[in-house]
């Protein structure tokens, strides 16, 4: 079994056991990646374009090695050198990329929707690398995972997610992705950076740090960008870090064998302090690793066999 | 040329006439109103089973032209109008250059009378540039021919400017013709702020946007004595401030689109950028409180803000995409399925919408059928129903939300001063 749809835009689309389906084969896939050569041949003669309209480190290396450890070819483009610059449309870039035989086409764009503007004018299958506020699915794969090693399994638990949930991506997916897998999840951050509508989609709000924070068993934290200082979300980033960061004394509150989580990147001493990025609940490190296995294995299924669209 | 409208169900709302009757149409005008007209050698056109109506008018259309002939010109506007049953149109002022200037009005006036298909009726600015700084020359503008103002596409933000506006206009009885949207709240926003805009991560806009703005053009109307319209009005918000204004006398009007009327901010789902409208789709409750209030006559026309963009523009990014919907060719069977075919309004109330409704607000002769009034006449056939092809609209903007959508209630006939103009949706030559 591979993804249903021809393209993976969000985590809103995918049932159970596709989700299940992905973190097994990732499963798989970090085996792989504990070898000492770490090379498959499974995806040889496959193109791969990582189209970029943002910055990345993580997402579009990984998207790279993924690609480049079964053995495709992966080719990077950052907008910021290519035609884009002379005003190319999106449009125009993905069908020409295409027409040079891309099976794949990864997309990270600042506007929502642009993954499914372009599935739709391409034959390739379109993955969604981030776009906009709007998901980020294999980061929240890649955070599934991560939590599932540890602590088995995703029903039932207590995620907090904190921070910038208006204008996250990461917390969208996760949300979709978490609640579908019968996780609890609350959502925190100032009234200012929380959207409408948000217990429509099945998750607790609070604005208190402390109740989110109570017996949780993972606590998500999420970047701040001083941006919204400047338009004018919140005051100071110091009244933003008191009010909202996660610190040695705060994660108290939480299970004693939590998991801390945070997507990158980290403002340490903002939303979390170096000592808890550090610290012995931070799982920082191993969500990166997880993020190639995720994405070989979403790679591999959607390239692995033959389908029709 | 002369011929007889024969079978019809001739429905005028200004006269509450609503009667099966013949039309004897000669030299532009109705010349005879009767059932059963015999005529000796004179041509007859069947519409039995069809409803006769005066002709529809359009308070709110974007031409584009001058400027931006690549979206749309005065003739494929001009197309596009009397494809959907519509004998009158507004021309909004801001192209490129803008109807701040005689010149301007006198180019659209010109154009529409070459193309010969619908009526069209220019608006001037309420601003020098459309800048909101300084009022533009209505008296000039006034005098070429412009029956109201308006900044659309951005509003007057200055309340001063607004005040002095409404203020001069009572010189020429015009009215100012607000677009009302506070401009800080509306910022980046790129749809209805709710659970939709949630989900989508698009940033949002409140209904509040648009209902200060309406309270303070309201309360400068009533400050001035000035005749204010408000265009595309959206919100629950906003019809609950219109009956406070109605209810204390004050000279203010309303108009709603057929998308407003008939589509959520639900559709925005897909990212279809065609979905991207100033202001946005609202949320369900806005939407019956919008339905209700045209049904009551609180607003008292239907408008399509026609805003046709090439396929160029609307082919981008959701955020990139620009505003507006083309809608002159769907904006009747639209409202025809979801108001009267629902049962929501009888034909006569919304016909009245599109007729006496928008000839009050710009004092015009015209909307009613009666003998010796000029022909200008919409005939619709509540049966058909019919898919709507954006790919075959007459307008250059294939930008419609409801591509694909089938409706029923057509405009299968458009007759401006006596000329049928458009047959069984195909356009013909001009008159």
């Amino acid at each position: 079994m591979g993804i249903k749809a021809k393209d993976l835009i969000t985590m809103e689309q995918l049932s159970v056991e596709e989700i299940e389906n992905i973190l097994q084969t990732a499963r798989e896939m970090k085996n792989v990646l504990k070898r000492d050569i770490k090379k498959i041949p499974t995806l040889r003669g496959k193109a791969i374009i990582n189209l970029f309209y943002e910055a990345s480190t993580r997402t579009r290396t990984s998207f790279e090695l993924a690609g480049k450890y079964m053995s495709a070819d992966v080719i990077n483009i950052s907008t910021s050198t290519s035609s884009v610059v002379k005003g190319e449309s999106l449009k125009d870039t993905g069908l020409t990329l295409e027409m040079m035989g891309a099976d794949i086409v990864v997309i990270r764009h600042s506007m929502a929707g642009a993954p499914q503007m372009l599935g739709k004018y391409l034959k390739a299958r379109v993955i969604n690398a981030g776009d906009g506020f709007h998901e980020h699915p294999t980061q929240a794969l890649l955070d599934m995972m991560t939590i599932k090693e540890h602590l088995g399994e995703l029903k039932g638990i207590k995620v907090a997610i904190i921070g910038d949930i208006l204008h996250s991506r990461v917390a969208r997916s996760n949300i979709h992705g978490l609640t579908k897998m019968g996780a609890q999840v609350w959502l925190c951050g100032p009234p200012t950076l929380i959207p409408h509508g948000l217990e429509k989609l099945g998750v607790k709000v609070t604005y208190d740090i402390n109740e989110a924070l109570q017996d949780a068993q993972v606590v998500m934290m999420l970047r701040i960008q001083l941006e919204r200082q400047k338009a004018g979300l919140f005051p100071t980033l110091r009244e933003y870090s008191q009010l909202f960061g996660l610190n040695r004394e705060r994660l108290q509150l939480a299970a004693k064998d939590c998991l801390v989580l945070h997507p990158g990147p980290m403002n340490r001493g903002i939303e979390i302090s170096g000592e808890v990025a550090d610290g012995l609940h931070s799982v920082i490190n191993e969500q990166v690793t997880h993020g190639v296995a995720v994405r070989m294995a979403l790679l591999y299924l959607m390239l692995g066999q033959k389908e029709e669209w | 040329m002369k011929y007889i409208l024969k079978g019809g169900l001739v429905i005028d709302p200004r006269s509450g006439l609503e009667q099966v009757l013949d039309l004897l149409i000669e030299n532009g005008r109705i010349v005879e109103m009767s059932p059963e007209l015999q005529e000796k050698n004179v041509e007859s056109i069947d519409v039995t089973g069809k409803i006769v109506a005066p002709g529809f008018i359009d308070l709110h259309v974007h031409l584009r032209e001058p400027g931006g002939e690549a979206h749309e010109t005065i003739l494929t506007g001009c197309q596009a109008a009397v494809a959907g049953g519509f004998t009158t149109i507004t021309a909004m002022p801001n192209t490129k250059p803008c109807a701040d200037n005689e010149g301007v009005v006198e180019l659209i006036k010109a154009r529409a009378e070459k193309a010969g298909l619908s009526k069209v009726l220019p608006l001037g600015t309420v601003s020098k540039g459309q800048q909101g700084q300084e009022i533009a020359e209505i008296g000039s503008l006034y005098r070429a021919g412009a029956v109201g103002i308006s900044d659309d596409g951005e509003p007057v933000t200055n309340s001063e400017v607004m005040r002095r506006a409404l203020e001069y206009c009572k010189l020429f009885d015009i009215p100012v013709i607000s677009h009302s949207e506070d401009h800080y709240l509306t910022a980046e926003g790129l749809m209805h702020e709710g659970y939709w805009s949630t989900v989508l991560g698009l940033k949002g806009i409140p209904p509040q946007a648009e209902e200060i703005m309406v309270a303070r053009d309201i309360l400068l109307a009533e400050l001035t004595g000035g005749r204010l319209h408000l265009a595309h009005l959206s919100t629950a918000g906003s019809v609950e401030l219109l009956r406070f204004a109605k209810e204390r006398g004050i000279k203010v009007t309303a108009e709603v689109t057929p998308h407003h009327l008939c589509l959520t901010d639900e559709e925005v789902k897909t990212y279809d950028t065609s979905t991207k409208v100033s202001p946005p789709l609202r949320s369900p409750e806005h939407l019956t409180a919008v339905r209700q209030a045209l049904k009551e006559g609180v607003i008292e026309c239907v408008a399509t803000d026609h805003a046709p963009w090439a396929s160029e523009d609307k082919e981008q990014e959701f955020a990139k995409a620009p505003n507006g919907i083309s809608g002159l060719e769907t904006a009747v069977p639209m409202c025809w399925d979801a108001l009267v075919v629902s049962g929501l309004m009888k034909p006569r109330e919304l016909i009245a919408r599109f007729t006496t409704g928008p000839a009050k607000i710009l004092t015009l002769d015209r909307g009613y059928l009666a003998p010796g009034a000029v022909a200008d006449i919409t005939v619709i056939d509540p049966d058909l129903k019919k898919k709507v092809v954006a790919k075959d609209f007459y307008s250059k903007g294939k930008n419609s939300p409801v591509d694909g959508k089938t409706y029923q209630g057509w405009p299968v006939m458009t007759i401006v001063d006596g000329k049928i103009v458009m047959e069984d949706g195909k356009v013909k030559e001009g008159r």
